[in-house]
């Protein structure tokens, strides 16, 4: 059985710990280590390594083990950091891995299920399992008391019971349709209640999630080459952080900073110079990662023309107002929501505040509650098989898709649904003969 | 016939002539297995407790299932009908149930020429007393009350409500399995002594009225389905004369009457202290909780044709009789009615059904199977087919072949008894519909087309049912075969063709009308069983929503073939809650998707069972 995507997770205990294991397992192990340590080494030789964060400042030294599948506790690839195991490293290692195309946290579990898959599972350490057990135990019981992540739990058990409240609808019209208390099902009805608790997920989920408190709002500096991305870049971060020089194609790789200003937390990409006609390989792959990076950016600050990137956010700029370059400069003034120069710092403190004002519509607000990645997947599904209930009469293909849903909300609550729909039932109608 | 203390040996042994026993018995013997059907009395096998009727919603379901392996109850009940309705007529496919009104007698009668027509099966009318098992604490016989034994290696106990049976009405009670019936103490003390887990519940019936002094003008009537539908699809046609129903309801006078009288039922003086079924409330219960409503419906249903018995379906009481009589004389229509059987409520012991393993046996006493009510269901239906599998079982354990098993994705048979081992019950269980996750499969039109396979292989069929069942798979492959060909038919009906090649089934399915209205045009389907048409639409409207759920089937069945052994120890696994430990040792799970199903139990919890079962292995 092959996996396609890699599962990390801190797997040893409790932090704070003397050393803090955290376990990659999966096809994109391996480049996930290369892009934390920007080198290769061995497979099965323990190496102390310099692990990076995104920005490339230094997280932690650490030792570093490949484990290439499929001899391997989980028969898959394995990456193992031994980092030194204060929480704040561990959780710096954890987002930066998140952020790692492909890499996703492991569910409880996972490990285990994918090495008995590949026949490995005699190579896990099973004592793991008690605390992984615990640690759920643990997590479970704060989620109870409302702890950790109270408001959101609140928020989807009532969605769960409204759910469960339209499905005891939908099922006491099918199971007891002879019954005088249940009579016909009005399907309309029920396509109301579908629609309005799908539009009201739907709300939230058009909501900023709430990574981005965690890892800022990724912004990305594009344009043309030469146009003053990276001096621009340096500007904002204030540090020498990117090369600049006056040769077009300067900047190839993305640099990724990430600082607070005025409170918020951003990551600001700067990336290489966009033109159609580069011979250089490396060159040309700088230009599809800059492409990527505006493309996945919350914030595309674009200097070049009025070709700007399709993107929801852009702020057009036209730099270097001090040189006021070439014949077509008012051209570009006209089109550009501000002009500005990163080396006298004209109008720089405009740029920041109109970054800040459209950061400000990208992050949750004060006292509003977010929503994190796994919580969006479920009710996404959630919203989507709603979405598909209202699209038939079918009785039975509503029922069909609220189970779907039931099911999405159950991974996120744990929940049993049968027991729990038949109690919404008989506690609304008075059935039985 | 046999004498006092003469030892007979058979292969297994079935106590219980209800719908449990009854199933039990004939599928055994239709596998080969030297059968004895032990009951207390020849007339009462096949009764019914409680309100004459076999089928409904998720019941009729399992009725043409039990049919699917050449089962008693869905021939009896078409002997017996003399009303046919089939619910929820407008809604899919998938939740039609067959129901019928059935002649009490007609019913008993049927099931008892059935018994009588069955080679290698023996009535033994007796009390059976105990359960003979050797040392080893293996099933070796029963030992009769008037001390003569029965051996066998294997026995399935159906002894339905009379298990420590306690009747109450008002402030009588008395010990009784079924009203005029003794109970059955010596054999319910039995089972608490080999340990099994044993615990009561109950369940009510309501008065039986004297129809001659009904006034059934002032009644509205729901008459007999027209189309011709038989429980048994087999089954020619209908052959009794069609009864009518009535309908009436209680009223503000009612409920004051039965409020009056609340301090006098058991059910609220604390003398009843079991659950009973939500699904099948007391009109006490129903006026308690539901204070709000101002009446109840109740279907005035007869017992019979040459009976003036009838079942005034929605008011079971225990209330004391004078207050029963008040109480159904404030109703429309009864206003001169007299009671002649009293209503009353019954608390009896069930096994807890964790301790069975998924051929419904006994898990610490090899050979004893368990079904029926006495593993905490309800209705005649659920019994029926708890029989069939514990029978089929049995027979299977004492003939030394297969298990006979169900899977959830195929059966109802296979929700019922997952939900019940693994679960276990707080009231009784009733099937319903939205416990099958894969209802959409799970028609009661293709039951025959779902197990017919399983039935055929376990040796469970006749050879007259053989034929048939090779018959309606021809007619089903035939039906696709017209359906997949390309037969000019525009669906569409005067809306644009839009040029694309479909097959005549897509066309059909495009248009929102049954496939076999469209016979007329198309003579190709007209010369198609109407049955096996109906059967193969259902399959291909479905389709899209079955494809979608192929996925998670296959996670599931990944899951099932990972076996549990039975001595796995899951209080060694480190970390467990002992909640979770409690559940799990309870209810022994088989496989490792059983383990996953059980309430509560994480996908930690899960990973920690592979990886205990992986150690064990090595
Ligand atoms: C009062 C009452 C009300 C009910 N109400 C409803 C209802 O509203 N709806 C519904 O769906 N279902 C109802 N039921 C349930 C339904 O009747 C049962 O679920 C069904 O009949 C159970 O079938 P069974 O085969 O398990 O047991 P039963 O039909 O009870 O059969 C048990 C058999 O075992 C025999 N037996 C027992 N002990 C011994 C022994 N020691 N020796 C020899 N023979 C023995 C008895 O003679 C009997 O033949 C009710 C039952 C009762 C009693
Ligand atoms: N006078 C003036 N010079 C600038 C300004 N911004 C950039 N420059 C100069 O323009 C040249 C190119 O600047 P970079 O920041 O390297 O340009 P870039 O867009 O990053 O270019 P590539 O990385 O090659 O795509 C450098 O010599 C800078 O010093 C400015 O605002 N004013
Ligand atoms: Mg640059």
């Amino acid at each position: 059985m092959g996996y396609r995507d890699t599962i990390f997770a801190l797997s040893s205990g409790r932090l704070p710990a003397a050393i803090a294991v955290v376990r990659l397992s999966g096809p994109h192990a391996r480049i996930a280590l290369k892009l934390l340590i920007n080198k290769e080494i061995p497979d099965r030789s323990p190496r102390l390594v310099a692990i990076k964060g995104g920005d490339g400042a230094l997280l932690d030294r650490a030792l570093a083990i490949r484990f290439d599948g499929p001899g391997t506790a989980t028969g898959e690839d394995i990456v193992e950091l031994h980092l030194h195991g204060g929480r704040a490293v561990v959780d710096a290692v954890l987002a930066t891995l998140g952020a790692i195309a492909g890499l996703r946290p492991a569910e409880a579990g996972e490990f285990t299920r994918r090495a008995f898959d590949h026949g490995r599972l005699d190579l896990i350490e099973a004592e793991g399992l008690g605390d992984l057990l615990a640690a759920e135990t643990e997590a479970q019981r704060r989620q109870a008391i409302g702890q950790a992540g109270g408001g959101v739990s609140h928020q989807v058990a009532t969605w769960q019971d409204a759910a469960l409240n339209i499905a005891a609808r939908i099922e006491a019209a099918i199971d007891f349709s002879d019954e005088d208390d249940v009579g016909d099902a009005d399907v309309a009805a029920i396509h109301a209640a579908c629609a309005a608790l799908g539009g009201e997920i739907g709300l939230w989920l058009a909501r900023p999630p709430a990574e981005r408190l965690r890892d800022g709002i990724a912004v990305a500096i594009a344009g043309p080459p030469n146009a003053g991305k990276s001096t621009l870049l340096n500007a904002i971060v204030q540090r020498e952080a990117a090369i600049t020089s006056p040769i077009a194609g300067t900047t190839r790789d993305v640099v990724d900073v990430a600082v607070a200003i005025a409170g918020v937390p951003y990551r600001f990409l700067d990336t290489a110079g966009l033109r159609g006609d580069t011979d250089d390989a490396v060159e040309a792959i700088g230009i599809a990662r800059a492409r990527a990076a505006a493309a996945a950016a919350d914030l595309v600050i674009w200097l070049g023309d009025d070709d700007a990137p399709e993107h929801a956010a852009v702020i057009r700029v036209a730099a270097q107002s001090d040189r006021r370059d070439g014949p077509d400069w008012d051209a570009r003034v006209a089109h550009a929501d501000i002009a500005l120069s990163a080396v006298t710092g004209e109008n720089m403190q405009r740029l920041l505040d109109l970054i800040g004002e459209r950061a400000r519509a990208l992050l949750p607000r004060d006292g509003e509650v977010a929503l994190n990645r796994r919580q969006r997947d479920a009710l996404a599904a959630v919203a989507d098989s709603l979405d598909e209930a209202v699209r038939t009469r079918d009785l039975l293909i509503v029922a069909e898709h609220l189970r779907a849903a039931l099911g999405a909300f159950d991974r996120l609550t744990g929940r049993a649904r049968t027991e729990d729909m038949l109690d919404a039932l008989f506690g609304r109608f008075c059935i039985g003969k | 016939m046999y004498r006092a203390g003469e030892m007979r040996n058979y292969d297994v042994i079935v106590v219980g002539g209800g719908h449990a026993g009854c199933e039990a018995a004939a599928v055994a013997a239709r596998m080969g297995a030297r059968v004895a059907l032990v009951s207390f009395s020849r007339e009462t096998i096949g009764a019914m407790s409680c309100n004459p009727a076999i089928g409904g919603l998720g019941k009729g379901h399992l009725v043409r299932e039990v049919d699917a392996f050449d089962g008693l109850i869905a021939r009896a009940a078409d002997a017996a009908a003399i009303h046919y309705r089939m619910l929820n007529m407008s809604k899919g496919a998938a939740v039609r149930g067959p129901r019928v009104q059935a002649d009490r007698r007609l019913f008993a009668r049927a099931i008892q020429a059935a018994l009588a027509a069955q080679p290698g099966l023996d009535i033994v009318v007796g009390d059976a007393d105990a359960i003979v098992t050797d040392p080893a604490g293996t099933v070796a016989g029963l030992k009769l009350a008037d001390g003569s034994l029965l051996s066998a290696p294997a026995l399935v106990l159906a002894a339905g409500t009379f298990l420590g049976g306690r009747l109450y009405r008002g402030e009588w009670s008395a010990q009784g399995g079924r009203t005029g019936e003794r109970a059955a103490t010596a054999l319910g003390r039995q089972l608490r002594d080999l340990a099994l887990p044993v615990a009561r519940l109950k369940t009510g019936t309501p008065p039986r009225l004297d129809g001659r002094t009904i006034d059934w003008a002032r009644l509205e009537r729901q008459e007999s389905d027209r189309d011709p539908w038989t429980m048994a699809p087999d089954t020619p046609r209908r052959t009794n004369p069609q009864l009518f129903c009535a309908i009436t309801r209680t009223n503000a006078t009612t409920h004051d009457i039965v409020r009056g009288g609340l301090d006098q039922s058991p059910l609220f003086s604390g003398a009843i202290g079991a659950t009973g079924p939500r699904y099948c409330p007391s009109i006490e219960d129903k006026i308690h909780r539901f204070a709000d409503r101002d009446g109840h419906q109740i279907f005035l249903e007869p017992e019979g044709l040459g009976d003036a018995l009838v079942y005034p379906n929605g008011i079971s009481t225990s209330l004391p009789d004078d207050i029963q009589l008040a109480m159904v004389r404030s109703i429309a229509g009864l206003e001169a009615v007299d009671i002649a059987v009293p209503g009353y409520a019954v608390e009896y012991d069930h096994v807890d059904p964790r301790c069975l393993d998924r051929r419904l046996g006994v898990r610490d006493v090899p050979g004893l199977f368990c079904a029926g009510q006495i593993v905490g269901t309800t209705g005649y239906e659920e019994a029926a087919a708890l029989g069939l599998a514990a029978g089929a079982n049995a027979a299977a354990s004492a003939l030394d072949r297969a298990p006979v098993l169900f899977d959830r994705a195929t059966s109802y048979l296979g929700v019922m008894i997952d939900d019940l081992v693994l679960q276990g019950v707080s009231e009784p269980y009733r099937m319903l519909t939205a416990r099958a996750e894969y209802r959409l499969r799970l028609r009661a039109d293709n039951a025959w087309t779902r197990l017919g396979a399983t039935a055929a292989a376990a040796g469970c069929l006749g050879e007259a049912r053989r034929r048939a069942l090779d018959s309606h798979r021809a007619d089903c492959a035939r039906a696709n075969a017209v359906l997949d060909g390309d037969i000019g038919y525009d669906a569409t009906r005067g809306r644009p063709r839009d040029g694309q090649r479909r097959s005549l089934g897509d066309r059909l399915a495009l248009a929102d009308t049954p496939f076999r209205d469209a016979a007329g045009d198309i003579p190709a389907l007209a010369a198609l069983a109407p049955e096996a048409i109906d059967e193969v639409e259902s399959d291909r409207r479905y389709a899209p929503y079955l494809a979608r759920q192929d996925a998670e089937l296959r996670a599931l069945a990944a899951n099932e073939r990972i076996a549990i052994p039975a001595d796995f120890d899951f209080a060694a696994i480190p970390g467990l809650s002992n909640e979770m430990i409690e559940r799990l040792t309870a209810a022994r799970p088989e496989t490792l998707g059983m383990t996953a199903r059980i309430a509560g139990i994480t996908p930690a919890a899960l990973s920690a069972v592979l990886v205990r079962l992986k150690r064990i292995a090595a």
